[in-house]
């Protein structure tokens, strides 16, 4: 039944809306002139080797080493038409990427799982994505972005406050993660892995969770889980930066996210759906996929939104990203036909949402790995992907009586962490050159190389952060808003107690 | 007058309407139905649930007639959807009190 | 014989089913229905148009049953698909004069 809401919750979003608008006074740049004296003007063979850093992807104000101070900044007003501008080659390609990895989102994961639920809650799994994407693109505007790739804390659990409000990044790009990429663009390609993320745990309690308990548990989520997480791992300060800071505690990589996206997102979910309990009529009421041609529509879109998510996390058009999205290839397709073949075997018949499943699989699988290793072990990786993720959806989750509905839990959190640890066995240098130098004493090319018990410790933090994070939020959100709807609200579907709609309309209504 | 029903299979339902109006019977209502009775489902398995499908597809159709020429409407659903086969259906008749037609308002036999 | 048939709200299709199944009745036909009785509708918005749907949801079930065996099976039914709420729905019983099975032509009480 259609519920009124309470005056005050609703003065309440209203004043929030208002508040945001007034906050955006504070997002303007300062820039602060001072007379200065002429700065020099740079040889016309310094600027040739600026530019033959766009080709190398490096950062162009190495050629300008010799007008530079002893912190390593140039003379004020010193110009070159290579610096403080982005390459267009690197820069068109994150922004294809960025909109790949919303794409993923909205209308991928969307329709994935909206094919995946009962009829009557299709429109619920969709204005979940939907409000998280508008939600956590707020969060990110106001604080997201900063507290995980600001430096100002100089923290490795936690960036920085200098771009609240994303005050300061503009089109020029941000040495620090990108010497050819405009820093708004990193900026938005980012938000988009911090949109999907949240998105990806609908799965796991779709059809039983309440939207406002959903937006509420999300929020506190990014803040406790989501933004130190990713500062952890991609931050240049970052605890389990591995690659990019010498100084980090744990030399860990996660090329695209194992950790941070899957890792993090599915063993939440599995806590979440552990503590909202079953949907009402579990395990006696069939309560089969409403549209496997929806699933499959997404499932397509995810493969194609994941050359953003995978290749794109190269943040640059360059050998790194075209290694990627080699192996994300091979990887995803040798898992979407393991796991059909092996459905084939042990019941004689390969489904679709077998092949669907086994593609994102492997797409899970490869994403902390894809940088990092060559294509020819993309190949195993791709089987061992389409086969533990297999079982753990058709044997585990019977097993334990979990009711993981679209198993977020069996391919996300299960993927992420088989992904994280098969990047430390397969991780080679001949993949990546980054990877020789403050990880050349972790990655000696072989199975039993150091990395891997640097990926077992990355493993074991992500794992209790998000375990015990969740615990805790999914209480508090249960005390103040509480998670589940009633008993006639899920009967009656989601869609028309939380949203007033439904799917599937075939006739005027009169 | 009587109202006969028969509950039968989807791929039936041409020969039945067929033979029906060979049989002089023109009207019918036919509404697409889930039936169960002795013939077995099938299983459906999704990433490891299994889903037992008891109620199967099937066609009701409904055809108001005068008390002589019941006998044969029957006779014609029965040997027009028969394939021998568990699941072929079932006929129902029933006693029909009243039938008017609603632009004529005409009532009883005349309405069939 | 008897023809019931009821209407139910469509959450406790499975659980009637079995019901009936502990009476003995095996076979039945279920149907997609709308209903409109004393439970209100509820209110759908669509960018500001405002629709009341009165027509919620049902399942209409028949079974056709032998005489001594309709009181069971109507207490069958209204034991399992009561909630006690308004909506729960009603059950209608008919007169049978007939039944066929189609694929071996029995008729009467032994075709049910």
């Amino acid at each position: 039944m259609n519920k009124t809401r309470k005056p005050s919750l609703r003065f309440l979003i209203a004043a929030g809306l208002a508040l945001l608008a007034s906050l955006s006074a504070f997002a303007q740049t300062a820039s602060p002139t001072a007379p200065l004296p002429p700065p020099p003007t740079p040889k016309d063979s310094e600027v040739l080797q600026s530019m033959g850093a766009y080709f190398q992807n490096t950062d162009p104000s190495a050629a300008f080493a010799a007008y530079k101070d002893k912190d390593g900044n140039l003379p004020k007003g010193f110009t070159a038409p290579t610096l403080g501008v982005a390459g267009p080659g690197h820069n068109g390609w994150m922004m294809t990427s960025a909109a790949l990895v919303l794409f993923m989102t909205l209308p991928g994961l969307a329709l994935f799982y909206g094919g995946l639920v009962r009829t009557k809650n299709v429109l619920s799994v969709m204005a979940q994505c939907l409000g998280i994407a508008g939600l956590v693109t707020i969060l990110w505007w106001a604080f997201g972005y900063s507290l995980v790739f600001g430096k100002n804390f100089g923290s490795a659990f936690l960036g920085g406050s200098e771009f609240f409000f994303l005050r300061g990044v503009d089109s020029a790009p941000n040495a620090d993660y990108g010497a050819w990429v405009s820093h708004n663009v990193f900026a938005m390609y980012q938000l988009m892995f911090a949109i999907i993320t949240p998105a990806l745990i609908v799965g796991a309690i779709a059809e039983r969770m309440k939207f406002s308990a959903v937006l509420l548990f999300v929020t506190v989520w990014m803040f406790v889980v989501y933004f130190p997480l990713a500062h952890m791992v991609w931050g240049v300060t970052g605890l389990m930066n591995g690659v990019w800071n010498s100084g980090a505690a744990i030399k860990a990589i996660d090329f695209a996210g194992g950790t941070v996206v899957h890792m993090s997102s599915g063993w939440s979910a599995l806590i979440l759906c552990l503590i909202l309990g079953p949907r009402l009529g579990f395990g006696k009421t069939p309560m089969p996929p409403h549209s496997l041609v929806l699933c499959m529509v997404g499932t397509g879109m995810l493969w194609v939104g994941w050359y953003g998510f995978n290749a794109g996390s190269a943040v640059a058009a360059d050998g790194v990203a075209a290694n990627a999205f080699t192996t994300t290839t091979l990887a995803t397709a040798v898992a979407s036909f393991t796991w059909a073949a092996l459905e084939y075997l042990l019941r004689g018949k390969a489904s679709v949402l077998g092949f669907c499943s086994g593609a994102v699989a492997g797409l899970v699988v490869v994403t902390p790995a894809c940088g990092f290793i060559t294509s020819s072990l993309s190949v195993p990786l791709g089987i061992i992907a389409g086969a533990v993720p297999f079982f753990a959806c058709t044997k585990l989750k019977p097993l334990f009586g979990y009711d993981d509905a679209l198993d977020t839990f069996g391919v996300h959190a299960i993927g992420g962490t088989l992904g994280a640890l098969l990047t430390g066995l397969f991780a080679r240098n001949a993949a990546n050159a980054n990877l020789a130098t403050n990880l050349k004493d972790k990655v000696t090319d072989a199975f039993g190389q150091p990395l891997v018990i640097e990926q077992l410790k990355a493993i074991g933090l992500t794992l209790a952060l998000a375990v015990v994070s969740t615990v805790v939020i999914a209480y508090v959100v249960k005390a103040v808003v509480g998670l589940r709807p009633t008993v006639e609200s899920e009967q009656e579907g989601l869609d028309l107690s939380d949203h007033g709609e439904e799917g599937y309309i075939y006739e005027a209504k009169a | 007058m009587k109202l006969i029903i028969a509950i039968i299979k989807p791929f039936k339902l041409e020969e039945v309407k067929e033979a029906l109006a060979a049989a002089g019977i023109e009207g019918m209502t036919v509404t697409e139905v889930k039936g169960f009775g002795r013939q077995k489902g099938h299983t459906e398995i999704y990433r490891g649930s299994e889903y037992t499908v008891d109620f199967l597809p099937k066609v009701k159709v409904e055809i108001a007639v005068a008390n002589d020429a019941a006998g044969k409407a029957v006779d014609t659903i029965v040997k027009a959807a028969k394939t021998g086969k568990i699941g072929d259906g079932k006929v129902f008749v029933l006693p029909l009190e009243e039938v008017v037609r609603i632009r004529t308002d005409e009532r009883g036999e005349s309405a069939v």
